[in-house]
């Protein structure tokens, strides 16, 4: 499904990962571990062609991500959910509204679907909040909105950088129960975190691999959870 | 561009047109150029239909005329006039010629000298009005004949004075379309400069929407929408004001002269009505090529 093949990639005259290789399987679960700055977002960032690999080969859907277009890269990444960080609002927008842009910029939007909003953003507990906007949410309900606007074309790959990072324990372990339901839906998950109990939460809910940045390369992080 | 893609610009998109935020000094800014230009370019249309009727009305009107003057004695005044008369009558290409009565010329000299002119104590020319006719009028030859039978005629064909008057007119027709021109790539420069500032003003904007798989296109488009409206409606604001200082103006009359005319008139009304279509179009156009740019430059 994504596909990294002796990828390195190099920013300001700087090597941030280098000979990197990694396959994710279609429904795999895979964390993504390392310190800051070691390159997680940068990982996830070549998944979705927000970066181009400097050499290598990265192959997303069976297609070489380098070859891509602008209008073919728009294309892969209606397949690819992503979940920031920072999730990324258009604040004078709804939730409603934030969260239904990618069937808006997909020109599959219709009057029928305020339903179907109400009824996702009841799965992430947001049900009453489709007339908010991004600036009255907590860190927790922006989150959970991330992740629903990530889902809402029902994507093959969801990718989430920290998504836990600005949220209490509770919060997170609800996240990584959406995102382990994703999974048994047959998505395939990506989580770029450094936060270790979240990962040894999920040891009991998904047979997940960790992956740890180190030295800019990727290995496997011991025995699969 | 086909014609598809630029129905779809067009095509209100109330949805995707919100993912651009409402609001913003470039929102303010392409209202207030495009509603300034549209003024000014009703006053440049104004100056240059008026210059191109007087320019018609000098050419056409004084393109026909001739006019033979008689300075001659008193007691031969008379006699020339009627010698210059059989003459005029036996050339060919003249369709007619007549004598000015004595109330004529005074009515041509009374702005000079007031009404109450005394012209039959003054030494006053007498004029012959001359129109020509088919195949047209050999001035040259006419002079000569005259020159031996009219020792005191002066043919006047008026074009040394003629010409430039009408070439004046034209130029000041030019200016008016140069000016249109400027007004145009002046707007252009404008909208581009307000457009480029609004892509980076929400840069972060195209990101998110390129994050959820927007292509450039529809990106732009929401742009291009937003700036050719707004340049649609500033324009008509602007030429709606214009074309109330234009009836403001006084009313032609043969008194006033140029100054007095310079307005609209006829099918020439309706004209400024295209401003803001084409003031949308520049929008329309320098958004576009902005948009494409900078979209290009944040990949």
């Amino acid at each position: 499904m994504i596909e990294l093949e002796n990828l390195s990639y190099t920013y300001g005259g700087g090597e941030l990962l280098s000979d990197v290789s990694l396959r994710l399987q279609p429904g795999s679960f895979h964390f993504l571990t390392g310190p800051s700055g070691a390159g997680k977002t940068t990982i996830l960032k070549l998944c979705y062609g927000a970066l181009l690999p400097t050499t290598g080969r990265l192959s997303v859907f069976k297609q070489d991500i380098a070859r891509l277009d602008r209008d073919q890269l728009a294309l892969m990444r209606r397949r690819i959910g992503v979940v920031h960080q920072d999730c990324q609002f258009l604040d004078h927008m709804t939730l409603a509204e934030n969260v239904a842009l990618p069937l808006t910029v997909s020109g599959q939007i219709d009057t029928a679907q305020r339903e179907d909003l109400s009824e996702l953003l009841s799965w992430v507990g947001l049900g009453t909040r489709l007339d908010s906007h991004p600036p009255e949410l907590s860190g927790g309900e922006r989150q959970r909105a991330a992740l629903a606007r990530a889902v809402i074309l029902s994507p093959d790959v969801v990718l989430a950088d920290e998504p836990t990072g600005n949220v209490d324990w509770e919060m997170s372990q609800r996240l990584l129960r959406l995102l382990v339901e994703l999974n048994k839906m047959g998505k395939t998950v990506l989580i770029a975190t450094h936060d270790m109990s979240l990962i040894r939460a999920a040891k009991s809910q998904v047979q997940a691999r960790v992956l740890r940045i180190s030295q800019r390369q990727v290995q496997l992080a011991g025995a699969d959870l | 561009m086909s014609k598809g893609m630029i129905r779809s610009l067009l095509k209100r998109d109330t949805r995707a047109d919100r993912v651009v935020p409402p609001t913003g000094y470039t929102a303010h800014l392409t209202l207030f150029v495009s509603g300034a230009m549209a003024f000014l370019a009703v006053f440049a249309l104004a100056l240059s239909l008026a210059s191109g009727r007087l320019a018609d009305r000098w050419g056409t009107e004084l393109a026909g005329a001739v006019t033979l003057r008689i300075s001659a004695p008193a007691d031969q005044m008379d006699a020339q006039t009627e010698a210059a008369l059989t003459v005029l009558s036996q050339t060919p290409g003249i369709a007619s010629a007549r004598a000015l009565t004595t109330e004529e010329q005074a009515a041509l000299l009374s702005p000079w000298f007031g009404p109450d002119l005394p012209l039959d104590t003054l030494p006053v020319p007498q004029l012959i009005e001359i129109i020509e006719g088919e195949p047209g009028l050999d001035a040259a030859g006419l002079r000569l004949r005259l020159g031996a039978e009219v020792p005191g005629a002066v043919l006047d064909d008026h074009t040394r004075w003629r010409e430039p008057l009408v070439e004046a007119a034209r130029s000041l027709r030019r200016l008016g379309w140069v000016s249109i021109l400027l007004i145009g790539g002046a707007t252009a420069a404008m909208i581009t400069l307000a457009a480029n500032a609004s892509l980076a003003a929400n840069a972060q904007i195209i990101e998110v929407l390129r994050l959820v798989g927007a292509r450039d296109s529809f990106i732009a488009r929401a742009f291009v929408r937003r700036f050719t409206y707004r340049a649609f409606f500033g324009a008509v604001v602007g030429v709606l004001l214009g074309m109330t200082g234009v009836l403001l103006l006084p009313e032609a009359s043969d008194a006033g002269g140029f100054l007095t005319g310079l307005g609209f008139q006829g099918y020439g009304w309706l004209l400024p009505a295209l401003i803001p279509v084409l003031g949308a179009a520049v929008a329309f156009l320098a958004t576009w090529s902005a948009a494409s740019r900078k979209l290009k430059e944040l990949s």
